[in-house]
């Protein structure tokens, strides 16, 4: 093995991120086995902050304002888009703060840096599942099938991961060097919820700003959740499409300048 | 590359910028600065090469030890050679599977068992899952806590939670082991398992580049020593040679960087020791102590707190420049406690009579409040003990005559043929 210093920008070598696989995997198991054990209702959060926002959501959006569900009753049209976005939020803002969180270990250890912000995709998924399964018992009790479509999701949640991972990529390493990105965060996701279809249709923008609403990727995700499970919106159209060249993008550009930055986390987190 | 040889390095040298020893920079002063400087030349900040020019091989088997004081580059050496930073220049080729071990319990966690931190703890550290599996029991075993293995470690005492800290580390199997000063912690008996266990390391064959202030422990594990100062390889050799050349540069003069300067600490800064000074019998400031005589240390602190600091714990250790700890003054050893003390001040120990041979002498400043560790400075001064007619009789002893002088008194008595001994023994009447 050779040691020399790295120049200008390049790739990470993702052949030694596989070869450390199993170090994201117990990164993660560590951080959700710490999470239950630090909360007092544990796996109960993952239900509370989408049912809750639903619920929410659905006095002041859906009866209140009257915005349009596509012909889903809003409580299901809601919680739909909340499933996947509460899992996008919440691995986007402990991916930003993973490399920051974890200086102890990176001062003192060497692994490929990747590992971190990969591994914090993972913790949140069990909180999916769960919120998960509550989307399945409220289909079933507002009676919606689900079709072939529906084999779908896993590709979606697949896709809103890759999101979460551009994101966090590219805060995470921002915020191993300047602070301010830790408070910048919240406010970030606050500002993506609304520019998300998730309390109103997508259908509400018009026809020709749709294509540039598509470079916000979750919106691509959560008209996917919606079309997957309940049938509605438009499906996945030149708008997703948009979506995916956008994830794409961030997550090349996002992967080298984490890439550029990991040579000074050790120096500075 | 010679066949025998495993680690090769070649005019290794890192550049560290001053400025960046804060934790961190923030957007705005990172944008101020640009636009104040028109996004050009930034290097007009103060940089300083904690590592320069540095070559040296290392051949398989090989057991070389890294010394020199504080801030001379062993860290940083070891942290590029590890890969944990990159070099600014230079280049190093490591030629086996290479483990290292800065500190020990590296991603322990207080909320999760023993076991679970095991587990963590060893991926960490470069190990497959299986190979965990493999050896868990022996690390227990080893670590002698098979009781409290499902117990959060939040509940060990400091002594279960480093014993268990050390087991992990001792299981991992590279071929080249860099270790750095992962003995200083731990009481007497641990340091000499870890020492055992290095030992061991060493008796099979496998490299190793190891880290420390504890002379003695270099002398006795290390076949070839590395001398560096000031980020620069000053001599490499027979261990014996080396020492002997650190301990003749060892300068107290040397140690003027004022404590309050000091970087190389450790602990939250709710307190800090901003110096130390020396005082004799009569309270007047002295350079040096002399045996024998009343000799008072004084540390000065400050605190950012407005508001006084609550349970506070002084330690102040003495160690031989061998790294041998000769005593420890503790405000707690003579039930003195310092319950709440205001944000700026000075703790004064004071030694009636000092029972300490001539010679040069390393402090080591320890402090907590309220059981969180404020400042810790290894090495924070050098003491100079010189001769003084301890025992009154115009005699001292010799350097070699050992480090302590004891209070002793002589008699003698003459033992009759059939007559009782001087000494009574015991007997049951």
């Amino acid at each position: 093995m050779i040691i020399r210093p790295s120049r200008g920008w390049s790739f990470p070598d993702l052949r030694e991120v596989w070869a450390y696989r199993e170090l994201i995997y117990f990164f993660a198991w560590r951080e959700i086995k710490v999470r239950y054990k630090q909360t007092v209702l544990g796996a109960a959060w993952a239900v509370i902050q989408p049912l809750f926002t639903m619920v929410v959501f659905t006095i002041f959006f859906g009866n209140f304002a009257k915005i349009p569900s596509e012909g889903v009753p809003y409580a299901i049209f809601a919680y739909t888009a909340l499933v996947p976005w509460s899992y996008f939020a919440n691995a986007v803002s402990q991916a930003s703060n993973s490399t920051a969180g974890q200086r102890g270990i990176i001062t003192k250890v060497y692994f490929p840096r990747l590992v971190i912000p990969i591994s914090s995709l993972l913790s949140g998924l069990p909180d999916f599942a769960i919120a998960f399964a509550v989307l399945i018992a409220m289909m079933v009790y507002y009676g919606i099938l689900p079709t072939f479509a529906t084999l779908l999701v896993p590709l979606l949640l697949l896709f809103s991961m890759t999101t979460a991972l551009a994101v966090g990529l590219w805060l995470s390493a921002l915020n191993a060097i300047y602070r301010d990105v830790q408070y910048a965060v919240p406010f970030l996701i606050q500002f993506w919820l609304f520019a998300t279809p998730i309390a109103y249709p997508s259908s509400l923008v018009p026809a020709r700003w749709r294509p540039i609403y598509g470079i916000n990727p979750m919106a691509g995700v959560v008209e996917g959740f919606r079309w997957c499970l309940l049938g509605s919106g438009t499906g996945l159209d030149s708008m997703f499409a948009i979506s995916v060249l956008a994830v794409f993008l961030l997550l090349i550009t996002g992967v080298v300048y984490f890439r550029h930055m990991e040579r000074e986390f050790a120096d500075l987190v | 590359m010679n066949e025998e040889t495993v680690i090769r390095v070649e005019n290794l040298g890192k550049l560290y910028r001053i400025g960046e020893r804060e934790p961190y920079r923030t957007l705005r002063d990172s944008m101020a600065k640009h636009f104040r400087r028109g996004f050009s030349n930034p290097y007009t900040e103060r940089y300083i090469w904690a590592l320069k020019g540095v070559s040296f091989e290392v051949k398989r088997g090989e057991v070389v030890g890294i010394i020199g004081r504080n801030g001379a580059g062993k860290t940083t050496l070891l942290k590029i050679l590890s890969r944990i930073t990159e070099p600014t220049e230079g280049y190093a080729e490591m030629k086996e599977r290479t483990g290292s071990l800065l500190e020990i319990g590296t991603g322990f966690h207080p909320e999760l068992t023993g076991r679970d931190n095991v587990y963590f703890s060893g991926a960490i550290l470069g190990m497959k899952k299986a190979e965990i599996n493999r050896k868990f029991g022996e690390i227990v075993e080893f670590s002698e806590l098979e009781k409290f293995i499902d117990t959060p470690v939040k509940y060990y005492s400091s002594g279960m939670w480093v014993r268990l800290a050390f087991a992990v580390a001792a299981h991992l199997e590279p071929e080249i082991l860099l270790v750095d000063e992962v003995l200083a912690v731990g009481d007497a008996a641990f340091q000499k398992k870890c020492l055992g266990k290095m030992g061991d390391v060493a008796r099979e064959g496998r490299t190793v580049l190891f880290v420390s202030h504890n002379l003695v422990a270099v002398r006795n594990l290390c076949g070839r020593g590395i001398l560096l100062s000031q980020g620069q390889l000053s001599r490499i050799g027979e261990t014996e040679n080396v020492v002997q050349e650190y301990l003749a540069t060892v300068d107290p003069r040397e140690m003027s960087l004022p404590l309050a300067q000091r970087i190389d600490r450790k602990g939250d800064g709710r307190l800090r020791i901003t110096n130390l000074l020396l005082a004799d019998e009569h309270e007047t400031r002295v350079d040096y102590l002399e045996s024998g005589s009343g000799a008072k240390i004084i540390l000065e602190y400050e605190s950012p707190s407005v508001h006084p600091l609550k349970n506070i714990l002084v330690s102040v250790a003495i160690d031989s420049l061998y790294g041998e700890r000769i005593a420890v003054l503790q405000n707690d050893y003579v039930s003195r406690e310092f319950k709440e003390i205001a944000p700026k001040g000075a703790f004064i120990c004071t030694i009636p009579k000092l029972p300490l041979v001539a010679g040069l002498y390393s402090v080591t400043i320890f402090v907590t409040v309220n059981g969180v560790i404020a400042d810790w400075i290894r090495d924070a001064a050098r003491i100079r003990i010189e001769a003084r007619d301890y025992y009154g009789s115009g005699r001292y002893p010799a350097i070699q005559d050992g480090k302590i002088l004891l209070e002793q008194i002589w008699e003698h008595v003459t033992t009759r043929h059939e007559g009782k001994a001087a000494i009574q023994e015991p007997s049951d009447e």
